[in-house]
């Protein structure tokens, strides 16, 4: 009844009132301000050389097999969820070691000539400082003649398969050059980023608190950056819109937060920047998304462990220790918004049928192979969105500083 | 009362008298295939020939004909056929070509080209009816001097009338016939014409040389001889028992010299021995000794229902002279252009009595287009094949039906082809597993000729004309045999075909990608130009030898 009324007099001033209230408390509750620090986590010239010696060796021995009269063949591991073994002490999807061998014959001579020539690209680039985005490795195949992709989904594919061949080598595809074209999410909150000037070297310091109506943009890569924070925990949100409403208010001031925007499932460079925050700096990682079976199982499960498709750079790529804030099944409950949801369409059913069946994650977690069957019980889907329902910020007012009373009470 | 009279039957009487062969040909000349002028022309050189060629075979001689059209006014033209056969003698001459149903080959039970001795008298009798003059022919046997006949037809009284009779002490062959008629007719090219005709006879008499010189060209066209013998004589046989219907046992009874019914049985058919005669009177429940002039209608009747019910074996088959397997491979391949011949021949068979035996052959895929050839190192190669004839093409588009070619003892039957037994069996024919497409119900589509041929004893037609094969069962069953065994080779033949389109394709993609994972592995590796070349080189062989058809 409480929540009831706190909406129907909503106004900005109420709502700035009771966040800051509530973000207050939160911060007692923590009872003090930290500063943590981390340094770029990688020595780059030591990567360079690792990157060109593996790149050497698989051609050098498709080369051996040539003269030797053999039909050469590479090999990679398969890139699925059956080749996927989960395991809570490790906390992400491991590659359970299956590898795909692919010999050189009619049906493979093309992608076998277009991995060796975007290997040779690889290795030009990394001996060059230089980089190419997956379009851009698209683009430079058209100088290829016969052996030029037709489709980006083509180049994709096979440079999907040069990074898991070369991930057997613990060699990552950034370490290779080919950055993926989509930046990472938007980050707001006590956080300063330490960049450098790729001309100068001259380092760049991003606060973090200090982007106005905007966020800090995550880049494609992170490993080489500096973070420094005051925050007590990371808050992943899955849409623009959650985030947007959340800074817009200061709640990440509040809170004493970092808010991170995944906008869908995120991309490699916010879990790794996520992971960064979550490990170098030791934050409690929690995940905000919608109540269906896409924000469970494809966002917040990629978010934690990674995925099937690229299991062989889960080992960075992914948060293990972030937990599950809401929306939850229960809360659609608790939080009275069973007439603010949406019926489950067929393929939401299908998703969470086919996590319960065959996701290792949520094989190994009852807590979640209940809150999923409990959600396909009722049937419904609730957004983030849906606590509008009872006013534009009880989100900020009641829903977020309730949860965060009980973080242990958090799926996993 | 007078103004409408009934006629009386003495007065009818006096409108009732004998109508003439002739007589009835005249008005009924669709019947022999002279419906129009186009088919004139080719039934009158059809007959010329057949009848040549018949000649020929028959005294062993390798047959030259030559035949030339020549336009004489808009619509009329005249024909000429000369042969090299055994020539006529001189008092035969007017009885063969002017009286109709006069000839050796009616009563004879020998495989022949002409049957009823109707056609080249009808010849010559239709060029008399359309231009006023008769049939001349010329003709020399070896022991004597030529002789050019002119006649004329008196057709109410079936009998020729001399115009002209010369001996000719100049005559330039050793031995032959010449037959010359003008008739009204036109003359057109393209299917069911003269020079279809004269192509598809090329085809089935290998051992023919045909001269042809159609209206207006200069040169005659020569359709070489592919094979070197005569064909065989085929034997003559006595009727079977189970061939002869109850009118013409009634005759033969009537015509015999036997004056016991068993040796009748013994002596005019054959087949027939003490032991099957014997059973035969014994089921018709006459005496052996009957007087067969002697036996009544219904005692025929009775004997004729005993002879089909009596087992009797087959009839011998030496009576038949197919064309054979080779001499069907030669005339296709000389007259038909084409990368593929299959040809197949059954085993003799009986319809009502009467011995046949079916050969089929199939000549496929039209040269002039690209082809893919495997040489002995097994590598492919595209070839591109000239045609090698330059007379008319038999073979159609491959997206046109089969062309099927019928032959009756060796003669083409050019038209009524959708009646026809031999068409009916083609399209029964599931082609479809022989790598050809097909309609439900209709020819198969390639390019493809499809040769039938029947030789038999008697040759059941389905009208006078001589131009459709009754669909008796045993012959469908024949033909249909046939046409699989030859299309299961076709069949083998086209997916092997396909087969090394196939892998001629896989090996140019291979060649299209491979010099990339030559270049891939230069720039990583860094070697020179050269190395380059030899691990492509070393990949290809790799990769072909993994790769054998």
């Amino acid at each position: 009844m409480a929540a009831r009324k706190t909406n129907q007099k909503t106004s900005k001033k109420t709502a700035k009132k009771v966040a800051k209230k509530t973000g207050g408390t939160a911060a007692r509750k923590v009872g003090r301000k930290r500063k943590a620090g981390a340094r770029a986590a990688a020595d780059p010239a030591a990567l360079q050389a690792a990157a060109l010696e593996s790149i050497h060796q698989v051609a050098a021995q498709v080369h051996r097999d040539a003269r030797a009269g053999r039909l050469p063949q590479i090999q990679m591991p398969q890139r699925n969820l059956a080749n996927v073994r989960f395991d809570k002490k490790v906390g992400y999807f491991e590659m359970a070691g299956n590898l795909k061998t692919r010999t050189l014959d009619v049906n493979s001579v093309k992608t076998f000539a277009q991995t060796l020539r975007l290997m040779a690209l690889a290795k030009e680039m990394v001996a060059g400082e230089d980089f190419a985005t997956k379009r851009e490795a698209y683009y430079v195949s058209k100088n290829w003649g016969d052996a030029k992709f037709n489709e980006q989904r083509e180049s994709d594919t096979v440079l999907d398969d040069i990074e898991g061949m070369f991930s057997v080598k613990d060699v990552t595809r950034e370490e290779l050059r080919f950055v993926p074209e989509e930046h990472g999410g938007s980050v707001v909150g006590p956080l300063v980023v330490i960049d450098r000037d790729p001309e100068t070297g001259e380092p760049i310091r991003s606060d973090c608190t200090g982007m106005g109506s905007g966020a800090f943009t995550i880049p494609s890569t992170v490993d080489h950056l500096g973070l420094e924070t005051t925050a007590d925990f990371v808050l992943a949100i899955e849409t623009g819109g959650m985030f947007q409403r959340l800074n817009h208010h200061r709640w990440w001031r509040t809170a004493n937060c970092i808010l991170v925007e995944m906008g869908g499932v995120p991309t490699r460079a916010t879990r790794r920047f996520v992971r960064r925050l979550a490990d170098d700096l030791r934050l409690p990682v929690y995940a905000f998304v919608d109540c269906d079976p896409y924000g469970i199982c494809n966002i917040y499960r990629t978010l934690k462990v990674g995925s099937g498709s690229a299991a062989h750079v889960n080992r960075k790529y992914c948060v293990p220790s972030a937990t599950f804030l809401g929306v939850t099944p229960q809360d659609i409950v608790d939080f009275g918004l069973q007439d603010a949801t949406h019926p489950l369409q067929p393929v939401d059913v299908k998703r969470a049928k086919d996590a319960l069946k065959n996701d290792p994650f949520f094989q190994a977690w009852p807590k979640w192979r209940a809150a999923l069957k409990q959600l396909l019980k009722m049937g419904v889907r609730a957004e983030q969105q849906a606590f509008a329902k009872w006013g534009l910020n009880f989100v900020i007012e009641e829903y977020l500083p309730r949860k965060l009373k009980e973080p242990k009470k958090f799926l996993p | 009362m007078a103004s409408r009279k009934h006629a009386t039957a003495e007065e009818m009487a006096r409108a009732q008298k004998e109508i003439s062969v002739s007589e009835f040909f005249a008005k009924n000349r669709h019947l022999l295939g002279f419906d129009n002028p186009r088919k004139a022309l080719l039934t009158t050189i059809k007959e010329a020939v057949d009848n040549s060629l018949d000649a020929c075979e028959e005294a062993g001689i390798l047959p030259e004909i030559s035949v030339t059209i020549e336009q004489i006014e808009d619509d009329r033209f005249r024909v000429v056929v000369e042969d090299n056969g055994p020539g006529i003698v001189r008092a035969q001459i007017p009885n063969i070509f002017g009286k109709l149903l006069y000839g050796s080959k009616f009563h004879s039970r020998r495989q022949s080209r002409g049957q009823q001795g109707i056609g080249i008298s009808a010849a010559g009798l239709y060029g008399q009816m359309t231009t006023g003059k008769g049939p001349r022919i010329e003709s020399r046997t070896r022991r004597g001097k030529a002789h050019r006949y002119e006649i004329q037809m008196d057709f109410t009284k079936n009998k020729p009338l001399i115009t002209l009779d010369q001996e000719l002490d100049d005559w330039p062959r050793p031995h032959g016939t010449t037959f010359a008629v003008t008739l009204e007719a036109s003359y057109q090219r393209g299917l069911r014409s003269v020079d279809d005709y004269i192509k598809q006879t090329a085809v089935a008499n290998p051992h023919a040389e045909i001269r042809y010189q159609p209206p207006g060209s200069d040169e005659p066209r020569v359709y070489p001889r592919a094979v070197k013998e005569v064909p065989e004589r085929p034997a003559e046989i006595k009727p079977h028992p189970y061939g002869v219907e109850l009118g013409e046992l009634m005759k033969m009874l009537r015509d015999t010299r036997c004056r016991w019914l068993s040796s009748f049985l013994q002596e005019e058919f054959c087949r027939v021995g003490p032991k099957v005669a014997r059973e035969i009177i014994a089921a018709a429940g006459l005496g052996e000794r009957s007087y067969p002039t002697r036996i009544a209608r219904e005692e025929a009747d009775r004997l004729y229902r005993a002879i089909q019910k009596t087992r009797i074996s087959a009839p011998p088959t030496t009576c038949l002279s197919p064309i054979g397997e080779e001499r069907i491979r030669e005339g296709l391949m000389k007259e038909c252009d084409a990368d593929f011949y299959s040809v197949a021949t059954r085993p003799p068979a009986v319809y009502r009595g009467n011995p046949f035996q079916i050969e089929v052959g199939i000549a496929w895929g039209k040269p002039g287009e690209e082809r893919l050839e495997v040489d002995q190192r097994g590598r492919i190669r595209k070839t591109k094949r000239k045609r090698t004839t330059d007379t008319e093409d038999l073979l159609g588009a491959a997206d046109e039906p089969v062309r099927v070619l019928r032959f009756a003892n060796r003669v083409p039957l050019l038209f009524q082809q959708s009646s026809c037994a031999f068409t009916k069996a083609v399209i029964q024919t599931s082609w479809k597993n022989y790598g050809l497409s097909q309609a439900r119900g209709a020819l198969p589509t390639g390019s493809a000729v499809i040769l039938v041929h029947m030789a038999s004893v008697w040759v059941p037609f389905t009208s006078e004309a001589k131009e459709a094969i009754a669909p008796y069962p045993e012959i469908m069953k024949e033909v249909k045999l046939a046409l699989q065994e030859a299309g299961r080779r076709l069949g083998a033949h086209i997916r092997k075909g396909k087969r090394v389109a196939s892998e001629y394709q896989k090996r140019n993609y291979i060649e299209k990608y491979l010099p990339h994972v030559g270049v891939g592995l230069q720039e990583i590796l860094g070697f020179d130009d050269e190395e380059r070349e030899e691990t492509v080189e070393a990949l290809r062989e790799s990769m072909e030898a993994a790769r054998k058809i």
